[in-house]
């Protein structure tokens, strides 16, 4: 990754060279700072082995919010004032789904894992035709569908709902692996290249980049705008659904909420991240490290254990600030 | 026999639904208030529609009001999250001032600082938003921890309680037979009818529609579109007073619904989530046709558990609708 990148003027008599630092950079930067500021608090860390248990600890956390962040990351590349609201939704069907069908049964791991992704995939398909076809603005129709999905849900369990997490599960993605590193942050790591390789390196991706920038001019240089739209919507609701099988394998409870608390946080993730909210422009790197942030920020104010109320201000204030440094979209005179 | 006025009555709908966007909300609110009253009994007894009109307009009035603002808003191109958290302050601050009917100047007081604080609210979104050129969804879910944290600290646990005089004069005052709550909506609609025909209106439809070039044929995109969210907080304030009159006391968390509430309600009403289509009296409708789709689901006597799934299917099926119609005439 470039840290610094130049940017130089198009006329060569007018070298004006400014120095612009990348979002993604500034927001590891950020987390850096933040995590060494934690270990000052009285009941932070004092030797370089606590260090690395919470930094691998927030790491974890993370992951949840980078893993959900990336279905949104692909779907806010694809622009349009794209959006996906029925993350939070879809975490909590793949969680519920999870936890009451596996029931602690090992052997229903994979089966249950298509399941998830599947439900997650149909829901995204919804989103996606809802949005194409009838032309409702992404962010109505998956809010819409996150209460559908919500009902549904309310009405399949009737406020009961029972079962158990395999312990396979519990032990790759809640325990140790190997080195002492939790399970989760290897997935992350894998998604993360998964991810990487699919917007950087793909057709998908150089298409989803050009459908994020302009439409039109996509649709006219032969992209099948309606298709690739769609299937961004689609990718999201599996991936969210994925990260609420991997989130009750950590959490071993899931509950009719359990995936609303990280849909603001993955859609923030993304915009600290440095991905352009009107599309067209991101990473999936800088996602991962804008997770980290929120995670650290959450996880400092719990520790510092202000009130709720002061943590909320504190939080919603940092937030603002962070991104008045660099989440600035080019204004009209420009 | 009705060849003209046939004609005449397709040139009025068409002029309402391609100028003004109001078809669908028209539809929408007959089609609700009628299956509403079917579930009444004896509606045609004396009084009884006053009655009905009086209690559900007193309940949906702070939903309108910030509806209201909701859609200025999206109709200049914006989205504000935050004007939920903007009614909890408000609705917090009255709760804990307002306790005695002996003291009018002081209570007019802290009504002019919750009009105050939700212009101020609305002045922050928008610097941040438009001056500082951010985006408006994160950046109004952020300031709204901001005003839902303050709410917290002001007020940690439901209380406080309103003078019974003001809140009966909210709940049951009438003038001819119109309750208060539907005279004030009347109101704001005349008054927004009014700037929308001049200067203010013709420029915030111009920046939604294309901000470029508005810009460029010299309308003051930015302070527009600041105006905007600074209109959204003056209504969310509205809202509160309403709100806190309504049920005479104070909650950190009142005004937590009503923030998507008033997007779909906006969108129901017919306003392009991508600005500069709709109309403010749409909002309206759109406000009055989720309470009747409330209201519908409360009398049909279903089942509780089948209650969020049909809220929410009701609204996605309406929202499909338009788009639904439009893919079938084209196959065609």
């Amino acid at each position: 990754m470039n840290d610094i990148q130049i940017n130089e003027s198009q006329t060569p008599e007018k070298k004006k060279k400014t120095f612009r630092i990348s979002p993604p950079a500034t927001a590891l930067i950020v987390a850096l700072a933040l995590f060494l500021l934690s270990g000052l608090l009285p009941n932070g860390f004092n030797d370089w082995q606590t260090a690395m248990r919470q930094g691998l600890n927030i790491l974890r956390l993370a992951s949840f919010i980078a893993i959900i962040g990336a279905g949104q990351t692909l779907v806010i590349i694809s622009g349009g004032e794209g959006i996906d609201l029925s993350a939070g939704a879809v975490v909590t069907v793949g969680a519920m789904l999870t936890y009451t069908i596996i029931n602690g049964n090992n052997s229903l791991i994979l089966p249950v894992l298509l399941l998830v992704i599947v439900t997650g995939a149909l829901i995204g398909l919804i989103n996606g035709l809802g949005i194409m076809y009838l032309k409702i603005s992404p962010f109505v129709m998956t809010l819409g569908i996150a209460g559908v999905v919500q009902g549904a849900l309310i009405l399949l369990t009737k406020g009961y709902y029972d079962g158990r997490v395999a312990p396979i599960m519990t032990q790759i993605i809640a325990r140790n692996l190997v080195f002492n590193i939790p399970g989760m942050i290897f997935v992350l790591i894998l998604i993360g290249v998964l991810m990487t390789i699919l917007l950087e390196r793909t057709r998908f991706g150089k298409q989803l980049f050009a459908i994020g920038v302009n439409r039109l001019t996509a649709r006219l240089s032969g992209v099948r705008v309606n298709r690739m739209v769609v299937l961004t919507y689609v990718i999201a609701g599996a991936m969210a659904a994925f990260a609420g099988f991997l989130l009750v394998g950590y959490t071993q409870n899931a509950g009719p909420n359990i995936g609303n608390q990280y849909l603001f946080p993955s859609i923030i993730a993304v915009a600290i991240g440095g991905t352009q909210m009107s599309g067209g422009k991101g990473s999936y790197f800088g996602t991962i490290a804008g997770a980290i942030v929120i995670q650290l920020i959450t996880s400092l104010l719990t520790t510092m254990q202000l009130p709720q109320a002061l943590q909320q201000i504190i939080f919603g204030s940092l937030l603002l600030v962070i991104l008045v440094i660099y989440g600035r979209e080019k204004g009209l005179r420009e | 026999m009705s060849e003209p006025s046939k004609t005449k009555f397709a040139r009025w709908w068409k002029n309402l639904n391609v100028k003004h966007a109001l078809g669908l909300p028209l539809v929408l609110l007959v089609v609700t208030t009628i299956v509403y009253f079917l579930f009444q009994p004896n509606i045609f007894s004396g009084g009884t529609i006053s009655r009905l009109l009086t209690s559900n307009f007193r309940t949906w009035l702070p939903v309108i009001l910030v509806t209201i603002g909701q859609a200025i808003v999206i109709l200049s191109g914006g989205l504000d999250l935050s004007n939920g958290a903007i009614v909890s302050v408000g609705n917090v601050i009255l709760a804990l001032t307002v306790t005695s009917p002996d003291e009018p100047m002081k209570n007019l007081l802290m009504v002019l600082v919750v009009i105050g604080f939700g212009l101020a609210a609305g002045l922050l979104n928008g610097f941040f938003t438009v001056y500082l050129g951010l985006q408006p969804v994160i950046i109004t879910f952020a300031s709204s921890f901001i005003y839902s944290g303050l709410a917290l600290v002001l007020l940690p646990s439901p209380g406080g309680a309103i003078p019974r005089e003001y809140t009966n004069f909210y709940r049951n005052t009438q003038i001819l037979g119109i309750p208060l709550a539907l005279i004030i909506i009347v109101l704001v609609v005349l008054i927004w009818g009014f700037f929308r025909k001049r200067k203010y209106g013709r420029f915030l439809f111009a920046v939604g529609g294309n901000p470029k070039a508005s810009y460029t044929t010299g309308v003051p995109v930015t302070w527009m579109k600041i105006s905007t969210y600074i209109l959204s907080g003056f209504f969310a304030a509205l809202a509160a007073i309403s709100y806190t009159l309504l049920t005479g006391s104070g909650f950190s968390g009142s005004g937590d619904e009503m923030t998507l509430a008033s997007i779909t309600g906006s969108v129901l009403g017919g306003i392009s989530m991508s600005g500069g289509a709709g109309s403010v009296i749409g909002a309206v409708f759109g406000g009055v046709v989720l309470g009747n789709i409330r209201n519908i689901i409360s009398s049909a006597k279903l089942d509780s558990w089948w209650r969020t799934l049909v809220n929410a299917l009701v609204i996605v099926l309406v929202l499909a609708g338009p788009g639904l119609i439009n893919l079938i005439r084209r196959k065609k």
